[in-house]
């Protein structure tokens, strides 16, 4: 059939079924891109004859004289549509994967449209920015500045990627023409547990089409986690890359490698496979209790598990001082008991990798990870491959959150390369991000926090049981993470921590945005704030008598421990100040049925993660006078590529379009350890700016080689001595000039974030609006204060999705039911208040030009703010993620307001 | 989703070459069918281009062709009477004006306008989801559904009692939906809407939907909350107490991620006594 993309007339033969998405990427139609498959999320918005519609879901037997316009058909980098260039100037994406699907829809607005965006942008998802930064762009308001050579630290630069991202030639990971791809699908485990007596793949090999069928007898041997560290020996061997035996629903029993995915998938089911169902247990209070079906018995101390007889992962339990003592003489208690819920990251890019040799027999995996080194490291120790011989790279990855440091979807695609020879993509679907990947760990958090009665902290205990799922990737950090800075960031004579991450057959959990922290403090602040309402104190003033300050420890139980992590600059008084100067004047609400309240929670985090953060960076001159930077680290909406070009255009004199970008490649420099625990300013930014700033020396030197005389500066890539000016060109005549710098993330300073919310709440029905929303950030040096806004925006509208929507609901059985974005509310435009967000003023000792890392931090204050918030509203405190409407109005309804103190014991 | 195990679309013309074979189904809008995997669906047959008519006016009814797309009955409500979907659900924007309805329903679709330019009246009242919003608006309104039979000829039955269960109909198989007709003199009635979810735009969690007509007579019809369509009747405007004894006595109320039942119960309650205030 004939049809029309973006004016150029097309010829395709759809196959029965196919819908109008495939077919324009089967067309290299790249912009178009793939969030959901399902219609839900927005991100293949195209145009259908002027009216705007989700190609993911439309027929393509449909197509025959439509005209389709893409993102790319609205304008180019040259010439651009307006609002191509009002969302590069407003900064309004972050990832930019739901970028072109924005533009498209927000394209068909008029200006009366504006007043009207939460119902017409119901169903464009952003997982990054928030949307305020999106309702900038879409009104026209520029947040960005264009700053002069040498001056670019500091201000509000674009992303480096802007334009190509709103015109849709930026390519994200699938984002290419490959020619004889394969095509890989799994064979997933319909039970929580069982062991494989056989398998006979004889049938599917036969089938037309199909390549390859893998199964555990094509498995290395080899033991490894799929979560990724610095240090390997972080996270448990507990995993292989297709096992005998499998631990939940979902689990990989075999895979099919074929010409296209439709192949793949209909030979799974030729895949004949005889079960021995085991029994399984899905609450890890039953499953650490003695009887209790064992997941990982055949292991134990060598594959770093703390206690498999158990189904324990990991624990931890220390004491210092005397906490029941101290219990027993306060003058004030306050306990309870908080649970998180499954928090799924939804990041717009699903897992993917694309592999194939290259010319010279190298196996090259182009994939969708936050941490391309470490999947090479462990990928050449899983397979016995000489590091020389993989390449891992990324392009720009679509949002991860923490969930893309995981080996998910490359090493299977590595053992179908080396089987098959040939290229091979495996995509998670979807339904795969839900029910396949691991999403954030539910916590049951009990803590009692002791006072006396001048607001002195005398006892905190906090006892926490994560369920680790079938597998403990991630679970032994995000363990020992979670009871860290959380308790640490209070100074009390009496600690105690019980910590267990139990392995269970629901789906593994992993790493989330704050690591484990956010469970803690949304039990710890919850519990302050019942603290300072038995003291009848201010809680902005409890928090002010009890954190630590400069000079004090930061103890978690144990009182000198060894550490590298120290106050290279110090503004949590500062973001206390700010955000109650912002609370100040609270308004009634207008609405006499709904009842108002405030509330505000702190954070404490380490700057990155502990025992070794590793970057290398190379600078150099090129003859244009643009500087080449090679970084290790991935762009994935976090805006360190921004930053890392303010840092060597500030350091070289120039500006930061001279600054070419090469990131992401084991090939572009030796190491990084990766996009994870927000590093990519403090450690990558810190090598690159270490070799610009050796760079910029080595031209000086260069220059007074060439030309006598003193005071030189560096200027737009080349030196100026007095009135001459060298140019690169003359400056390289003599030879290259390159640098190189390496950071090795220690010590560790400490960042700080305070959430203060004012609210209205119905108790009729549990809703929730959110009056006042305002987060002070002390991130040191503000390198680019537009982006950093868009940072705690973006980490806000995240927090209130885990606070009051978001939950990955399971049967009980170990089957995830929430599989679909329609079925699990990431917020909208709709849902999401605009954050006042004030700025701590400080300078970091130890971070680049004083900066501090901000991209985890500012999630782990608002769920306990808002519960606060809402607590104060309603007289009763919601204990539990997320306070759906449906939650609160049950609180309500079950417990009038005043016998809401039942969580507060009277002292002993 | 491309959906991998169809084998065949065909596009009849005419009813005499539409029919519906062992593993084929309807195909309307394809919004939903196309959002999801369906193992063993190996045919479509796609009735959006018999030429039906999406909107047509006779002397006793508003008659809504199946394949009529979301977009053009929401144009049924004048541009005075669209609401703002957040301040209308609330009733802080309450026109008692039945044509408001139009609007108010497609905006409580879970998806925005740009698949109602896609989506069908039809197919969302087939699909018979609890939060299908043509399923509330058409048995709020008394709507009469229109099936052909395979073997030719057609049956009528109200919309309210078509949608049985969740993702159940009273559709035999083969059978078509044609076209849903709304009496005229429901059009003449005064109506009144509540709609609430676990988001601001949500998927429904309960939807209410009064219907007081001149003669007093009033309607109640509750969807969403509950797994199909009920219609609670009154000769005139019921009591307070007499009407939450009546939504109390509902057995059907469903349980899934966009609400528990005990929720969608009691917002049923206070949406159904804010709406006999409203329209008594």
């Amino acid at each position: 059939m004939k049809f029309s993309v973006n004016g150029a007339s097309v010829e395709a033969i759809p196959a029965a079924g196919q819908v109008l998405q495939t077919v324009l990427r089967d067309l290299d139609h790249f912009e178009v891109k793939m969030g959901c498959g399902s219609g839900d999320c927005g991100a293949c918005t195209v145009l259908l004859n002027g009216d705007p519609i989700h190609s993911c879901i439309y027929p393509a037997h449909r197509l025959e004289g439509a005209e389709i316009t893409t993102v790319s058909g609205l304008g180019s980098p040259e010439h651009p549509h307006p609002l191509q260039q009002s969302f590069v100037e407003a900064a309004g994406f972050q990832c930019g994967f739901c970028t072109a699907g924005m533009i498209v829809t927000a394209s068909t607005f008029t200006e009366d449209d504006h007043d009207d965006l939460p119902r017409l942008l119901k169903s464009n998802i952003c997982r990054c920015t928030g949307y305020r930064s999106i309702r900038d762009a879409i009104c026209g308001t520029s947040n960005t500045q264009t700053p002069a050579s040498g001056e670019a630290a500091g201000q509000s630069v674009r992303a480096p990627a802007g334009m190509r991202v709103a015109t849709g030639e930026e390519e994200f990971t699938l984002d290419v023409r490959t020619t004889g791809l394969l095509h890989l699908a799994v064979l997933k485990s319909p039970h929580a547990h069982a062991r494989i007596l056989s398998i006979d793949p004889s049938r599917a090999l036969a089938a037309e089409g199909v390549h390859a069928v893998l199964t555990h007898r094509d498995s290395p041997a080899t033991l490894f986690s799929t979560g990724r560290h610095e240090m390997r020996t972080d996270d448990p061997d507990d995993t292989l890359v297709l096992d005998p035996v499998l631990r939940f629903i979902g689990q990989r029993v075999a895979a099919v490698v074929a010409d296209t995915i439709a192949i793949a998938e209909r030979a799974l089911a030729l895949i004949e496979v005889e079960y021995e169902v085991l029994p399984a247990v899905f609450d890890p209070e039953l499953a650490r209790s003695p009887g209790a079906p064992l997941l990982h018995a055949d292991k134990g101390e060598l594959q770093r598990i703390a206690a498999p007889e158990r189904n324990v992962l990991a624990e931890m339990h220390g004491e210092m001082g005397d906490v029941d003592a101290a219990i027993a003489a306060a003058d004030a208690v306050a306990t309870g008991t908080w649970q998180t819920q499954r928090v799924n990251h939804a990041a717009l890019e699903t897992h993917a990798t694309r592999g194939w040799l290259d010319a010279d027999g190298r196996l090259v995996l182009r994939t969708s990870s936050q941490v391309p080194y470490l999947v090479r490291d462990e990928l050449c120790r899983i397979f016995d491959l000489d590091p020389a011989r993989l390449r891992v790279f990324t392009a720009r990855v679509g949002g991860g959150f923490g969930g893309k440091q995981e080996l998910f979807t490359e090493d299977l695609v590595t053992l179908a390369v080396l089987r098959t020879g040939r290229p091979v993509q495996y995509q998670f679907t979807r339904e795969d991000e839900f029910t396949i990947a691991s999403p954030r760990h539910p916590m049951r958090v009990s803590v009692t926090l002791a006072a006396t009665s001048d607001g002195t902290l005398t006892a905190m205990a906090v006892d926490e049981l994560t369920d680790t799922g079938a597998y403990g990737n991630h679970g032994i950090g995000v363990m020992y993470h979670s009871v860290h800075e959380s308790i640490s960031v209070y100074r009390c004579a009496n600690k105690r921590v019980d910590a267990e991450s139990v392995y269970t057959n629901n789906l593994p959990s992993g790493a989330f945005r704050g690591y484990g922290l956010g469970q803690v403090i949304f039990a710890i602040e919850s519990a302050m704030d019942e603290l300072a309402r038995t003291l009848g104190m201010d809680p902005f003033e409890l928090r002010r008598r009890n954190v630590v300050v400069p000079g004090d420890d930061m103890v978690v139980v144990e009182p000198h421990a060894e550490t590298d992590l120290i106050y290279g600059s110090y503004g949590l008084d500062q973001c206390l100040d700010l955000v109650q100067a912002a609370l100040a004047d609270p308004q009634p609400s207008a609405d006499p049925e709904w009842q108002t309240g405030t509330g505000m929670a702190l954070a404490m985090i380490a700057s990155l993660p502990p025992r070794g953060h590793y970057a290398d960076a190379t600078a150099r001159l090129l003859t244009d006078g643009d500087i080449e930077i090679g970084v290790g680290t991935v762009e994935f909406g976090n805006g360190t590529t921004t930053v890392h070009t303010q840092l060597v255009a500030s350091a070289l004199g120039t500006t930061v379009d001279r600054v070419r970008i090469r990131q992401s490649d084991t090939d572009v420099v030796k190491y990084d350890t990766g996009a994870f625990g927000s590093a990519g300013v403090v450690v990558a930014g810190k090598a690159l700016l270490s070799a610009a700033d050796r760079l910029g020396e080595l031209m000086l030197e260069r220059a007074y080689s060439l030309v006598p005389g003193e005071g030189a500066v560096l200027q737009d890539g080349g030196v100026r001595i007095g009135a001459r000016v060298v140019s690169a060109a003359e400056l390289l005549e003599a030879g290259p000039l390159t640098a190189t710098g390496r950071h090795d993330g220690t010590p560790r300073t400490v960042a700080f974030n305070v959430h203060g919310f004012r609210v209205a709440v119905n108790p009729a029905t549990g809703e929730v609006r959110i009056l006042q929303s305002v987060q002070a950030a002390d991130a040191g040096t503000v390198l680019n204060p537009e982006q950093l806004r868009g940072q705690i925006e973006g980490a806000t509208a995240q927090a209130i999705g885990t606070a009051l929507y978001e939950e990955m609901r399971l049967d009980g059985a170990g089957r995830v039911t929430t599989t679909a974005l329609r079925n699990y509310h990431v917020p909208r435009f709709a849902d999401i208040p605009d954050t006042q967000v004030l700025f701590a003023e400080t300078f970091d000792d130890l971070g680049p030009l004083g900066a501090k890392s901000m991209s985890e931090a500012p999630y782990n204050p608002v769920a306990p703010a808002l519960a606060n918030a809402i607590r104060d509203a309603l007289g009763v405190r919601p204990h539990e993620l997320p306070m759906s409407r449906e939650r609160l109005w049950r609180l309500v309804s079950a417990a009038p307001a005043d016998t809401a103190a039942d969580e507060l014991s009277p002292p002993a | 989703m491309d959906l991998i195990d169809v084998q065949d679309v065909r596009v009849p013309a005419t009813r005499a070459d539409l029919r519906v074979g062992a593993g084929e189904k309807v195909l309307a809008g394809g919004t939903w069918l196309y959002s999801v995997k369906e193992t063993g669906l190996i045919g479509l047959v796609d009735i959006t281009q018999l030429g039906w008519k999406p909107v047509e006016h006779t002397d006793s009814a508003l008659v809504i062709a199946a394949t009529c797309t979301v977009a053009e009955l929401s144009r049924l409500t004048p541009l005075a009477l669209r609401t703002d979907p957040i301040r209308s659900a609330s009733g802080h924007e309450s026109p008692d004006d039945p044509f408001a309805l139009f609007w108010q329903c497609a905006n409580s679709f879970l998806a925005s306008y740009k698949i109602w330019n896609v989506a069908t009246v039809g197919g969302n009242i087939a699909l018979a989801l609890p939060a299908g919003p043509m399923i509330s608006l058409a048995a709020s309104l008394e709507a009469e559904a229109v099936i052909w039979m395979p073997e030719g000829g057609e049956r009528r039955m109200p919309v309210a009692e078509l949608v049985t269960g969740v993702m159940q109909t009273a559709l035999e198989p083969g059978e078509v939906l044609r076209e849903i007709a709304i009496p005229r003199a429901c059009l003449e009635s005064r109506t009144g809407f509540r709609r609430i979810a676990l988001n601001a735009l949500g998927r429904t969690g309960t939807l209410l939907i009064a219907r007081r007509a001149p003669t007093g007579q009033t309607v109640f019809t509750v969807t969403g909350g509950t797994t199909h369509p009920v219609q609670l009747r009154f000769d005139e405007s019921p009591s307070a107490s007499l009407l939450e004894e009546r939504v109390r006595a509902i057995d059907c109320w469903y349980n899934d991620a966009h609400g528990s039942s005990d929720w969608r119960l009691a917002m049923s309650v206070r949406f159904a006594e804010q709406l006999r205030e409203e329209l008594a």
